[in-house]
């Protein structure tokens, strides 16, 4: 049991960071929309081990907020405001994916570096998992700073957010995660579907922040 | 509600709550407006009622000598607030810049972020408390852009954006914070909870409670303002209503701020844990010295006083990570100062952005000949902001330059230099605002300025006359800090 327990859980947060990477080289809107789909599925799979593994039935629920709400509900309703927003164009990319990546690789090392010296008491499985976990946290930080289209900063924001779920449910017998996953959901369905997007759309024909940039008021 | 059958701690969050839910269903500005100001009456009263019953803590909820005064001053500012708001809303549904439906919108947040600042500085649960921050970002979010212009949904979404990011960070930090004390303290609740962290924080992982520190800082220190994490904070001042840029200013960078000392206590107490002083102060001075330069290129009279803002969170993160009884002292009193003068100075400026029919300084002229109540209101709260005396901002700036002297007189240096730099230019920017030939004026307004003066008055009060209780309060309080 042991050693499985850590091979799959390491299988599924080693696969959230691979799918990160993924997204951040992806340049079309709707293949990032169904990358994303994917990452919050592997995240739900993940939660869902890790429910199984610590014996803790509460996590399922955080699983299954993972997959019908990030994995299902967001996508299609990201899908249906890029229909309406008419924005099937590629993505621009800045500073290119090469440069982009190999940032991105430095990142992982920095957090294997930062994380796995300070935790060297922890139990390993929580450990392998922070790090992994801070690996996703930066790289969404990476896509949302390198990304300059609105939709593609939220997709970057919420895969930060699925390793923050990750590490909540990797530090064993943590309180409140599921709360903390809703109280995250409410943040992003209030804001991704709803109003902010659709504002924008009515104000400026357009989501991309550097049009927001154009508008902005003098001196600061 | 009969006194003390209800506890005050629970009335702290179940009044706001209430209210939001009910203002949320009602419409007709006249009595939704009183229905807020009634509410937050309330519950500044129990909050005042803190100060004499103090419930127990349990896994959720505490009270102790130091959030007392945070909760006791948000809930001051926050009545007052909503007093202001009351004539400066009315004003906006006049000239046609909110629709009523967005006023219902706007109380019904505006209870919700109190009820959310309440329940953040009563947690006793470090997974809480991020809870009650993320969801009192999220509300001001929300009225932030609540004028719908670009300018507003601009200011909104980098507001939106960097906050979620800070609270991001500052929700890993927790993790690792947990992380460090599950092996002491088992799995459950006991580990995230700020009563029993603090009893047992000396034998916790000091190497993963400095990592967890550094992104509480960085997560946290994004609401507080401070540079390099501050670019939402002036927009989001400048494109909202004003009540909001009173309350930004004076309850929510005081209440990140909170949730930065209470960890910084954690790891005070753990002896092999880096000291945090350090990385506060150097935010703190960057925070000081940057805000105190860019004071000198506004053009926009609140981003004007978003950018002091930033100045003054970052002299009080300073004292803060100073640390020892008197910098503490001076760092909450300072803070209390803060909150007080730079709302009314909002209080002041809200209307005359409506009188005027502008934000921009070049546009606003000679305000004493032709509004004397808030030219003379705005005068005397800058006057106070700057630092001089007989106000109460004076006596904490002394406090803080003279404890740093005392103690590392090479710091003193940046710190006085800062200080001045952000003097001078709010004296030249009042000057300019307050005397000379008026500028045009776009009708009147029916100014409240019973919350303006009645802050400036305390402030004043407290420079003078520091009440003895108070002062032995904050002793108390700052000898908690360490």
């Amino acid at each position: 049991m042991g050693t499985l327990a850590f091979d799959v859980a390491h299988l599924f947060a080693g696969g959230l960071v691979l799918i990160s990477f993924m997204l951040l080289y992806q340049d079309r809107m709707t293949g990032l929309i169904n990358i994303f789909a994917l990452h919050a599925v592997v995240l739900s799979l993940s939660v869902a081990w890790q429910a199984y593994v610590q014996h803790s039935p509460h996590l399922f629920l955080t699983a299954a907020i993972a997959i019908i709400f990030k994995a299902t509900i967001i996508p299609l309703s990201l899908q249906r405001i890029m229909v309406r927003l008419r924005i099937h164009r590629d993505i621009e990319v800045v500073g290119g994916v090469g440069v982009t990546m190999l940032l991105g690789i430095c990142l992982v090392a920095l957090s294997l570096v930062v994380i796995l010296p300070a935790t060297a008491a922890a139990d390993p499985l929580a450990r392998e998992d922070v790090a992994f976990a801070l690996s996703v946290v930066l790289l969404g930080l990476l896509m949302m700073v390198t990304r300059r289209n609105a939709i593609s900063q939220v997709i970057g924001f919420m895969s930060l957010e699925n390793g923050l779920i990750l590490a909540a449910t990797g530090a064993k017998g943590m309180p409140l995660v599921v709360e903390i996953s809703v109280a995250f959901s409410v943040l992003i369905a209030f804001i991704v579907i709803g109003i902010f997007l659709f504002r924008i759309r009515e104000r400026f024909d357009t989501v991309d922040v550097q049009e927001l940039d154009r508008v902005r008021g003098g001196g600061r | 509600m009969n006194g003390f059958a209800v506890q005050p701690v629970d009335a702290l969050l179940i009044i706001p709550a209430l209210s939001a839910l009910i203002l949320a269903f009602l419409s007709g500005y006249r009595l939704t407006s009183r229905i807020n100001l009634i509410s937050s009456g309330a519950v500044f009263l129990f909050a005042v009622a803190l100060l004499f019953s103090r419930p127990a803590a349990d896994n959720y909820l505490f009270v102790d000598d130091l959030n007392v005064v945070f909760v006791v001053l948000s809930t001051f500012i926050g009545f007052t607030t909503s007093a202001y708001s009351a004539s400066y809303i009315g004003h906006e549904i006049e000239v046609g810049k909110l629709k009523p439906t967005h006023v219902r919108f706007y109380h019904a947040m505006y209870q919700s972020m109190m009820f959310a600042m309440n329940l953040a500085l009563l947690a006793n649960n470090i997974g809480l408390m991020w809870v009650a921050i993320e969801f009192a970002t999220l509300t001001t979010v929300l009225m932030v852009g609540i004028y719908r212009t670009p300018e507003a949904l601009e200011a909104a979404w980098k507001y939106f954006i960097l906050g979620s990011v800070g609270i991001a960070l500052a929700l890993f930090g927790t993790i690792l914070v947990y992380m460090s004390a599950e092996p002491v303290l088992g799995e459950g609740y006991d580990a995230m909870v700020w009563t029993s962290l603090m009893r047992h924080a000396a034998a916790f992982s000091p190497r993963l409670l400095n990592v967890a520190f550094v992104f509480l800082m960085l997560g946290y220190g994004t609401k507080v303002g401070l540079v390099p994490m501050h670019a939402w904070l002036p927009d989001a001042h400048a494109e909202g209503p004003t009540p909001i840029s009173a309350v930004l200013s004076g309850l929510l960078l005081n209440v990140a701020l909170y949730a930065v000392l209470r960890f910084k206590m954690l790891l005070a107490a753990n002896a092999a844990a880096i000291a945090p002083g350090p990385l506060m102060i150097a935010l703190g001075l960057a925070s000081l010295i940057f805000a105190g330069f860019m004071l000198y290129r506004r053009d926009d009279i609140k981003r004007l006083f978003a950018y002091s803002s930033i100045e003054h969170m970052g002299i009080i993160t300073f004292a803060f990570g100073m640390g020892g009884p008197l910098a503490n002292f001076a760092g909450l009193l300072h803070m209390t100062m803060h909150s007080l003068t730079k709302s009314a100075i909002f209080f002041a400026v809200g209307h005359i952005a409506q009188v005027k029919g502008t934000q921009k300084i070049a546009n606003i002229r000679g305000l004493t000949e032709s509004h004397p109540v808030l030219g003379w209101g705005l005068v005397a709260g800058v006057m106070a902001i700057a630092g001089l005396p007989p106000f109460g901002v004076f006596m904490s700036e002394f406090l803080v330059v003279s404890s740093t002297f005392a103690r590392q007189p090479l710091l003193a240096i940046p710190l006085a230099f800062g200080l001045l730099v952000a003097f001078g230019a709010l004296l030249l920017r009042v000057i300019g605002l307050a005397f000379g030939e008026p500028s045009d004026s776009f009708g009147e307004v029916e100014a409240s300025i019973v919350p303006l003066f009645l802050h400036l008055a305390l402030v004043l009060l407290m420079g003078i006359w520091l009440e003895p209780h108070i002062a032995v309060w904050f002793q108390n309080v700052a000898g908690m800090l360490g």
